[in-house]
């Protein structure tokens, strides 16, 4: 298999006496969908930080397409290309849909500094921004406030600006977070879309889903890693079932 | 943009260059101080209303300016000339700009109010108590600069209407350049960091970089208005830094409305008008200033022209694609 | 230096420094556990220096001043948390610095009304009108001493009210979380209200203690603000044990500065504070804010 695009070893989070993410190893390669689970608490969250830039580790090394980077920051992470949502929507509130996919697609556009240039009619980025709402199915709400739309939109908001940015690696923490059937059931449709030339980590809590979709599932409790393969491999695993007793996986 | 608005402008904009030719030396005086106000309260919108960053030592970079015009006279008498002075003086709150914004910017929110506060007193310092210009006394700037290009006398500073005039071309100038700037993608990035910081660096934003610019652009047009403000008043001295100039021009701009520039201009003249109102009725005037300030604050939190609301109605009206 | 100038020096630097503590630490601990940016700080320490000044000269005694002084002080805080500083809590930090900016203006332009705007002088106790001599030439006064002396003991009971007592594990908890401090049932209101009333007598303390020793004169207030912005930048929003490092690190920076560097030393302690956050952007010491 071709060498991993993210990549973490043996990856560590103290805060103070608490140990969030305690040596985390973790591949993320091109066409796959890696979904992780665990309970809460298990330090997911947690780790998409580490990996997104957000948080320093303690100790351990994050490497993108087999480098080791040192001294991380989000805005580092995304212009190598990784891209993350966040847990609970992180949006411009006072901005329509299209005018948060813009900015978010304006990110990445060189010549920051022709301030003579209108962002308004770039056409680089309202292009990518269209194309983004598309993706996601919200191009009849391109208009509305991000404050207006209703929670199942505005975490497709939340993918649609991840998109925006054109990533190779999507980091997306528990998107289906308070959406109903219909609405996972597109965005799964949507994952398995994205998953060509892209490597995807897929942080969730819908069982169904994740068995759904992913090719590779890793199951974390109490901050380090309990099995980690494809996706049958894991269910019948005995610390799995050990840890998630009565749970139907 | 609201239906009204462009015609309220274009209205203020003929009563502007009407006023020389309807009223006395002494509104003509007032109103081009209030415009070099205003170019300077738009510079601290830049950073408050646009950008999210409450600066409290912005005075400094309007003083540096003004103390840079005296001190680039080679001897007392002298007048300099205004297209060598001027990008010099510019030049200079640019750079102190540059300088303290690298060090403030690495704080954030309340830190950061008060790190620029402390900075700007530091150069209040060595203006008030040093021998440089004068101390705390000042110095008198004798001579207005010149505006001869060549041979040809182009406008004299000295004259009341010309100055005037000069200052109304200013105050279009830098709201037009303004307003070009917040129309491009730094502009837009600049709202976006107030709006969400976290989310600007998560989609690969160099926030810092962004803020560091801001803060050096919003420096120099602030030493614009301070080089323009020194050469109306013939003087200069350390209150021009101090941190009562800061808080005067931050009110303007929370008076008038923040983050559409034109909230700026009018904040400037409510607030100047204000107290010229009040030092004419009591000794104790400041004590209705300080109610002015808690009362405007209080009732008006969008400022006189609606400011984050205006600026929010109008870019739902505005769509791209 | 000879010795006995330099131990002169030591000796201004600790009064300097223990009087910024006073008024920095209620500075911190409004900031951090209220939240709110108070510029109109500075007016207390103005406020409590003419109060001593008016209630020394109608009781005759600077000991009675300062017991009716800090009295009013605790009752005046309780009133303007109560009536005006409330409604801050939910502004931004914008509003909150004009509106308190504008509290800066009503406090000074009262007290020019009140009492004029003349220069005062507090008289020295006769008890503690002495000097002690240093070495052979060279003598210390007396009151010097007991301002140090006398904020060393507010100090050290404004830590074992934060450290000791019920109310001071509320007000710590507060500090760290107000929801959860809520939740459990404590009067966070009340907390709130109290913090203020320390952080006014302290302030007013400060100015009542040391009058005597400076004089009284319009615009005090507003030095001393900045200097403590300064100090509770470099020790930390919120850190009490921070204000006191950075209090006393300013006073000996800015005493010495004054003798070493009589031009410069305005500027000295602001350059420290740029060196500071170069290093460490939050302070010296870390303070998880409310």
């Amino acid at each position: 298999m071709a060498e991993a695009l993210l990549a973490a070893k043996e990856l560590t989070r103290r805060f103070g006496g608490l140990v969030a993410v305690d040596r985390v190893s973790l591949d993320l390669h091109r066409g796959e969908i890696h979904a992780l689970i665990g309970t809460n608490g298990a330090g997911k969250s947690t780790l998409i930080n580490l990996l997104a830039g957000e948080l320093a580790a303690s100790s351990g090394t994050i490497s993108f397409r087999g480098e080791a980077l040192a001294r991380l920051r989000p805005e580092r992470m995304a212009r190598l290309g990784v891209g993350r949502t966040f847990q609970r929507s992180n949006v411009f509130a006072e901005l329509s849909a299209f005018e948060n996919c813009r900015l978010a697609a304006q990110a990445r556009l060189p010549r920051a500094w022709a301030v003579h240039e209108s962002a308004q009619r770039c056409e680089t980025s309202n292009t990518a921004a269209a194309r983004a709402l598309d993706t996601v199915g919200l191009s009849p709400r391109g208009r509305a406030a991000a404050s207006e739309l209703s929670h199942g939109e505005r975490r497709g908001l939340e993918i649609a600006m991840c998109l925006a940015t054109d990533p190779h690696v999507l980091l997306l923490d528990e998107p289906l977070a308070g959406m109903g059937t219909e609405e996972s059931r597109q965005v799964l449709g949507l994952l398995r879309s994205l998953r060509d030339g892209r490597a995807i980590l897929l942080v969730e809590h819908d069982m169904d889903a994740v068995f759904a979709v992913a090719d590779v599932i890793t199951v974390m409790a109490d901050g380090s890693v309990l099995a980690s393969g494809p996706p049958e491999r894991v269910r019948n695993d005995q610390a799995v079932r050990a840890a998630y007793l009565g749970e139907t996986i | 943009m609201s239906k009204a608005r462009p015609g309220l402008l274009l209205l203020a904009l003929f009563a502007l260059v009407a006023l020389p030719a309807l009223t006395g030396k002494f509104y003509v005086e007032l109103v081009a101080k209030i415009m070099i106000m205003a170019v300077f309260a738009m510079s601290l919108d830049l950073l408050v209303g646009v950008t999210g960053l409450v600066s409290l030592g912005h005075a400094a970079f309007f003083g540096l300016s003004g103390y840079m015009l005296v001190l680039a006279a080679p001897d007392k008498y002298a007048a300099v000339s205004l297209w060598t002075s001027l990008p010099l003086a510019v030049a200079a709150s640019a750079l102190l700009a540059l300088v303290i914004g690298a060090l403030a910017l690495r704080t954030r929110g309340v830190y950061f109010i008060m790190v620029t506060l402390a900075f700007s007193q530091m150069v209040y310092f060595v203006f008030h108590d040093t021998r440089v210009a004068g101390g705390s006394d000042g110095t008198y700037l004798y001579t207005k600069p010149q505006t001869n290009i060549g041979s040809w006398a182009t406008f004299d500073l000295a004259n009341s209407t010309h100055f005037y005039y000069a200052m109304l071309v200013l105050l279009i100038l830098s709201l037009a350049f303004l307003r070009i700037l917040l129309a491009s993608r730094f502009g837009h990035a600049l709202r976006g960091i107030r709006s969400n910081e976290q989310r600007m660096r998560a989609l690969g934003f160099n926030t810092y970089a962004y803020k560091l610019a801001a803060f050096t652009i919003a420096g120099a047009i602030a030493g614009l208005a301070g080089y323009f403000s020194a050469v109306q008043f013939g003087f200069v001295n350390p209150e021009m830094l101090s941190w009562h100039q800061s808080a005067n021009v931050l009110l303007m701009v929370i008076l008038g409305g923040m983050g559409n520039l034109i909230g700026a201009i009018v904040g400037a003249f409510a607030l100047v008008l204000t107290q010229d109102l009040f030092s004419s009725l009591t000794k104790h005037w400041l004590l209705l200033m300080g109610g002015f300030v808690i009362a405007a604050v209080m009732l008006l939190p969008h400022g006189l022209t609606g400011g984050g609301l205006a600026w929010r109605n109008r870019l739902r009206g505005a769509r791209g694609g | 230096m000879d010795i006995q100038v330099f131990l002169i020096q030591v000796l201004n630097s600790v009064q300097y420094g223990l009087l910024l503590f006073l008024v920095a630490s209620g500075l911190t601990l409004i900031f951090g556990i209220m939240g709110v940016i108070n510029l109109a700080h500075g007016s207390f320490y103005m406020l409590g220096a003419y109060a001593a000044f008016v209630l020394s000269s109608l009781t005759g005694s600077l000991f009675w001043a300062l017991v009716l002084g800090t009295v009013l002080a605790v009752a005046f805080g309780y009133l303007l948390e109560w009536a005006f500083f409330s409604f801050l809590y939910r502004r931004d930090h914008l509003q909150q610095v004009l509106l308190t900016y504008g509290l800066i203006l009503v406090f000074e332009e009262l007290r020019s009304i009140a009492v004029g705007d003349d220069v005062h002088g507090v008289p020295v106790p006769a008890a503690l009108s002495a000097s002690i001599p240093l070495g052979s030439t060279m003598s210390y006064p007396i009151y010097n001493l007991f301002i140090s002396a006398a904020c060393l003991v507010v100090g050290a009971l404004l830590f074992l009210l934060l450290r000791r007592t019920r109310l001071g594990m509320m007000i710590r908890a507060g500090a760290s979380n107000r929801e959860v401090t809520r939740s459990l049932g404590i009067d966070i209101n009340f907390v709130f209200r109290v913090v203020f009333a320390l952080g006014v007598a302290l302030a007013a303390f400060a100015g009542m203690v040391n009058a005597p020793a400076s004089s009284v004169y319009p615009g005090m207030g507003n030095q001393v603000l900045i200097v403590c912005f300064v100090v509770v930048v470099i020790g930390g929003i919120g850190s009490v044990s921070g204000a006191l490092v950075a209090a006393l690190l300013i006073g000996f920076i800015d005493t010495f500065g004054k003798v070493f560097l009589p031009d410069y030393s305005g500027m000295l302690v602001y350059l420290l504070m740029a060196v500071i956050l170069v290093w460490r952007p939050e302070g010296l010491f870390r303070q998880r804010a409310a």
